[in-house]
Order: structure tokens, then sequence, then C-alpha cells
């Protein structure tokens, strides 16, 4: 049951609306985006927040593409700004190499990604390939599951961002349409504890005559490395700062939807399922119904991709019979998903004995309705029983289309 | 330079070749603008060889991103300064080469023009990608040989003329835009001063001959430079608000084969047979500049 007091303060949004909300009251000094769809709500709604004055010290540039929005906030960024946009599929693909040069700069932008589908063949529906494809940029990934999780893991990732210790940016993926274009009821981030939460940007180096500095040299392969090395040893400050600024948010706003990973029924699980993003709803509700019945089916919430916290899936599945992992996205020519793989990949050398079978599913915004995945949960009953006879395939093919 | 000439803000010691054409526009380019100035640096020459870290050739704050982004780095520079409250203190100028600035970053630049940034764009043009090892741009000048478009048996090097950049970017509704060259050094730091003073989005093109990839003696930069201008195959002048205002006159202008035989990638023009033909379309060239410019 919900508090009635809290009931009281929940609106009926769209989704989109609603993240554009909380971006505003993070309090960006420069916003800059290019429409896409299905990111496009967010960035209108910013615009009008603008355009009626409600956003204050704030430049909102509308770029020709992207490549500039991201670029611009590279430029902002480095002056000492706290800087938002918003894209989804061909546009992330299309800040592929300024990813890099963003985080490589240790620049602590923060973007929420409407995940879509890429081209070709062009689709505009949900799926998470788009944001998969940036996995090696040194951006920090978080999946979120329903609108007010992503609403609420905008400031969350600020704090992560841009604490000294860490500066490396971050991206906010929800899914596309399902979670970008859904009206549902969400409490709208305050003003007054996002003030409280959210200290303003200080970042220890920027761009100032006063004092000048050098952004973005050339580094020969006698240092290089180094600079890799260090942008890894930020990666991995950042998982203990992941969970504690999710219990520091739920201190303040009364909410958690987990830190690096979150569980449901998973205590007691033998049959484990994994995935990241709104699928896990449908999940769930699979799983009260197998839960009804007295099976012991749990679920993995995967909420940080990167980095990846290898040590919380270890403990998380090491009592399980068998682990199945849904992954809306594939790695072409290795017929798995990229959370199935690192899955395995961080299970291999731990002492963590578990068999683990892959799904990649809902390509392009293919439903993935309640049968198939109780479909999944047989599948993955008979691996704990006799082991793996398929370790990864697609879920639903229609054969009559091959 | 006399005593009085402005400081420079970027030091001896870069890694630039002898006689560098960069160095000379990008110390140009600062005495312009001062010391409360934010540099942006798109990927090239300049950028590698003042910054080999941990060492900084830059006294004034600067940054490098890509190759292709600066227009849009400068954007953001410039909005942040606005947001912060800091803009009226601090200028932003970008210094490019041609391949950053007319090729792969002008859908960058154009952008930021458009949008009205309040910011100075210096384009040094050496007329060929330099830093991959001279291959050509859309800087490039009719019948320069580079390493993607050598002469050859059937060929007298680069097939186009160079591309119109200062009329693109007046086009854009640029308040100021100006040539000028690294040749004219009291010129250029007046033109990139003017430019940083206007507000608004303002270019600058300089010409400045390198001499690795055009072949010529490492002591010879701003002589060839000044040759350019000369044979008014590099006119300079100013557009305000998209017409031109002042134009620097050529007295008595020199026949171009003076300035394209100092040259080896002009070499084959003087080798070749149907060379003297090929020679006369630069005339022209020279000759149309005169005439549209009125340089005499």
């Amino acid at each position: 049951m919900i508090d009635p007091a809290y009931r009281k303060k929940m609106v009926v949004v769209e989704g989109s609306y609603a993240v554009a909300h909380s971006a505003k009251v993070c309090r960006p000094n420069v916003i800059s985006a290019y429409p896409i769809t299905p990111q496009t709500h967010i960035v209108e709604h910013l615009s009008q927040f603008m355009a009626d004055g409600e956003i204050p010290n704030c430049e909102y540039v509308n770029v020709e593409a992207e490549f500039s929005a991201i670029s611009t906030l590279i430029g902002a960024s480095a002056v000492g700004a706290r800087t938002y946009s918003a894209t989804t599929s061909q546009g992330l693909l299309l800040m592929h190499e300024a990813l890099f040069n963003t985080s490589g700069m240790r620049l602590p932008v923060v973007m929420t990604v409407a995940n879509r589908a890429v081209s070709a063949p062009i689709n505009i529906w949900n799926d998470h390939q788009d944001a998969i494809a940036q996995r090696d940029t040194g951006w920090m990934q978080l999946y979120v599951e329903d609108v007010q999780e992503a609403c609420d893991t905008l400031p969350q990732l600020y704090k992560i961002a841009e604490d000294n210790e860490i500066m490396v940016p971050g991206m906010v993926c929800m899914d596309g349409f399902i979670l970008s274009h859904v009206y549902e009821p969400v409490v709208l981030l305050e003003q007054d504890l996002t003030d409280d939460f959210l200290p303003p940007f200080q970042p220890k180096d920027i761009l100032d005559p006063e004092d000048p500095k050098t952004f973005g040299a050339f580094a020969s392969p006698d240092t290089y490395e180094e600079f890799r090395y260090l942008h890894e040893q930020a990666m991995q400050k950042a998982l203990p700062k992941i969970e504690a600024v999710a219990k520091e948010f739920e201190e303040v706003y009364g909410r958690y939807h987990g830190g690096l990973i979150d569980g449901y029924m998973l205590d007691d699980a033998e049959i484990i399922i994994m995935a990241m993003g709104s699928i896990l709803g449908t999940i769930k509700d699979v799983v009260d119904k197998y839960r009804a019945k007295g099976e012991k089916i749990g679920v993995l919430k995967v909420r940080s991709f990167r980095p990846f916290p290898k040590e919380q899936i270890c403990k998380a599945v090491k009592n399980a019979h068998a682990v199945v992992v849904l992954d809306k996205n594939i790695s072409i020519g290795t017929n798995e998903g990229a959370l199935f793989t690192e899955t395995k990949s961080c299970l291999y050398n731990s002492k963590v004995r578990v068999p683990v079978i892959g799904y990649t599913v809902g390509h392009g915004g293919r439903d993935i309705p309640v049968e198939s995945i109780a479909k999944v949960i047989e599948e993955t009953k008979k691996v704990a029983k006799s082991g793996i006879t398929v370790e990864s395939q697609f879920l639903d093919l229609k054969e009559e289309l091959l | 330079m006399s005593k009085t000439a402005p400081k420079t803000y970027i030091t001896s010691g870069h890694s630039g070749c002898a006689g560098c054409c960069d160095a000379f526009a990008a110390k140009f380019t600062l005495m312009g603008a001062g010391p409360n100035t934010i540099v942006i640096n798109p990927t090239g020459c300049l950028e590698v060889m003042s910054t080999p870290f941990p060492y900084s050739s830059w006294q004034v704050p600067w940054i490098h991103s890509l190759f292709e982004n600066a227009g849009a780095v400068a954007s953001g520079v410039e909005a942040a300064l606005k947001a912060l409250g800091k803009k009226d203190d601090i200028k932003v100028v970008s210094i490019g080469g041609d391949g950053s600035t007319m090729d792969i970053g002008l859908g960058a630049l154009s952008g930021a023009f458009e949008r009205g940034h309040d910011f100075t764009y210096v384009c040094m043009d050496n007329e060929a990608y330099m830093n991959t090892g001279v291959q050509r741009s859309s800087g490039t000048p009719f019948d320069a040989s580079t390493t993607t478009t050598p002469a050859g048996k059937v060929s007298f090097g680069n097939p186009r003329p160079k591309k119109n950049m200062p009329a693109i970017m007046a086009a854009h509704g640029s308040p100021y835009v100006a040539t000028t060259s690294i040749g004219f050094p009291r010129d250029m730091i007046r033109k990139v001063k003017k430019a940083t003073e206007i507000v608004g989005p303002t270019y600058i093109h300089a010409q400045a001959p390198c001499p690795t990839g055009w072949g010529f003696d490492t002591s010879k930069t701003l002589e060839i430079a000044k040759l350019a201008v000369e044979t008014c195959l590099w006119p300079m002048y100013e557009m305000e608000n998209g017409e031109i205002t002042q134009v620097r006159k050529v007295k008595n202008p020199r026949p171009v084969e003076e300035y394209l035989r100092t040259q080896k990638r002009f070499k084959h023009l003087f080798t070749m047979k149907g060379g003297e033909e090929e020679i006369k379309k630069i005339q022209a060239i020279a000759d149309w500049n005169i005439e549209h410019f009125g340089l005499q």
C-alpha cells in the first residue's frame, strides 16, 4: 500500500516530462541537444522551461547535430558548467567519437539516453543496442526500470560524476517509448530536496584566464597508458560511490531503486533471471505467479552496466541452481547479448559455479509477453536439472520470416 | 616587433618545424586577442607541437577536443561563460587549420556561426593536410601537387581551385570576416583584435605558408607569404556584414610565376609539357582577384 501522504505528492505525467523536470531541478548551466525520436519530448519540455524562464543561469544551445551537442558540452563542462543533454540511437552513435573525448578529458557531462534500436533496417522502437555500442567509451551507464527511477537517477548520477575523485561522464539509460512516452504516476523531484542533495559543480580544473590550464593535450606512448589506467581507477572508485549515493538519495527522498544491482525475491532463489531496464517489470509479474505456486524464482536487476559490478553479481547468484540473462542487444558474431557475456566473464574466475544461459530479446521494440518470460523460466529450470543444451538464443523468432 | 608590440602568450620551446607557419599564426592571434582569452584548437600540427604532455606552450587557457568539432566546443565555452556570468571579461578564440575548418569541421563551424555565438575563429590556411603528410584539402590551390593530388604523367596536381571560405562565413551573417597573412603580422594582429572586440561570430582567414608541405627553405616562410599577396593570389580584405569594406592594395602586382617558382609543390609546372598553359590559368586567378577585389 502506498502511504496516502506520499500518494498525494504523485502526479500522472509523461515520462519525458518527468525527466526534463529532473534535469531542470539539477540546475544545469548549459543544455545542448538535437531532437531525435524517442528523445524528442525531453528536449522539447526543456525548451519550454527555458522559454518560460524556469531554468536560471542556463544557456540552451540548439545545435545542428548530436555530434555538436556533445562537443558543445565538452567546451561548457571544461569552463566549469554543469551540463545536460539527451539523445538516442543514431544520435548517440553520431556522438561516439566525442564520447571518448568527454571521458578522456574527465568531464562529468550527464545525459539521458532514451534507448532505441539502430539502423539498418531503420527502426525507432526500443532496445539497448545504441548504448551497449558505447560501452567502451569510458562513460558510466545506469539502466533504469521505470519513470520514477529515470527521474531519480539524474541527480544521483551528477553527484557521482562530479565527485572530484571520479570525474567521469555518465548516461541514464531509459527505454525509449516504453518509459519516455508512458504516462504513469511519479513524484516530481522537489527543488529544495535536490538543492540539499546535489551541491553546485565545483571542479578543481577549469578553463580560466586567471589560472591558465591546458585541456586535451597530446600524449605520447610514454604517458598515454597512465591516462587509461587512471580512468579505469576512477570507474572502480565509482562502484562504491554508486551504492552510497543511492542510499543518500533514499535518506533525502525516501526512494531506493538499487545501487549497482537490486534483487527481487532473490535471497532464496534457485532460478535467477537477470536483465536491465523496463523489462524487469514484466519479469517481476511473472515471478510473482511462480512464487504463488511456491517456486523459488528470483530477479537480479543490473542497474550499473558501467562500471560493471562483478563482485556483487557473483555474490547475488552464488546459491542459484541456474541463471538466465535477458539482453535487449546482441554483439553480432558472438550470438549473445553483452550482459550475458559479461556475467559469464565475471563468474569464470570466481568460486561460484552456476550454469548461465542467455536470451537476446525484444529487438527493435518486439514485444516480450509474459508467456515468453514463462517459457524462458521453464528452459532455465531444465538447465538447473540437466545442464545447458543451448547456451544463447534469440527469443520468439518468427521462423516464417526467415 | 617593436618594444611596444603586444605580449605573446605562446612560449618558445614547442616542437614545431623550423620556420613553422602555425607558430607564427598562433603567436599573432594571441597578440591580437590578449591574455583574457580561451583558445579552442582542433586537431592539427599546432595542437600536437604545442602540448606534448606534460608540457604546454600555452599561457592562456587552452582546449583541444577533436579534429572536427572546434566550432561546437567554442559554442559551449561561450555559452558556459555566459551562463556563469563571465562572458564580458573573456574572449573566445578558435585557431584551426584548413582541413579542420574548411572540410571536416565545416558543419560544426557553420552551426556555431548560424547560432551567433560570440567568438572569433581563425583559420590558419597552409593549404593542405600538413599534420598527416601533405594531402589535399579544399584549401589546396589549383595545380598544387600534394600526396593525394600528385602531379603525374596525366595530372598537373590538384584539379580544383580553393573553396571560397571567407564568402561562406560572410554568408552566415557574420558581422566581420577578414583575410590576412602571417607575412603581415601587424595586419593580422589588428584584424584579430578587431574581430575579438566585435560581438558575434567573426572569422579571420590567414594564409600560412608551410615550409615542409610547400617545399621551400625554412627561412623563407614570411617572404613567401608576402609574395602570395604581392602576386595577388592572396587578396587581403575585410568584410563587414557581408560587404567588402577594406582592401589592401597591391600597386605593382608581380607575375604569379615568381611565387610559383619558390615552391616544390608547383615545380612540375615548369618541367611538364603544357605547364606554361597551366601557369596562365593561375595568372587568370590572380587577375580575377585584382578585378573582383579592386586590388589596384
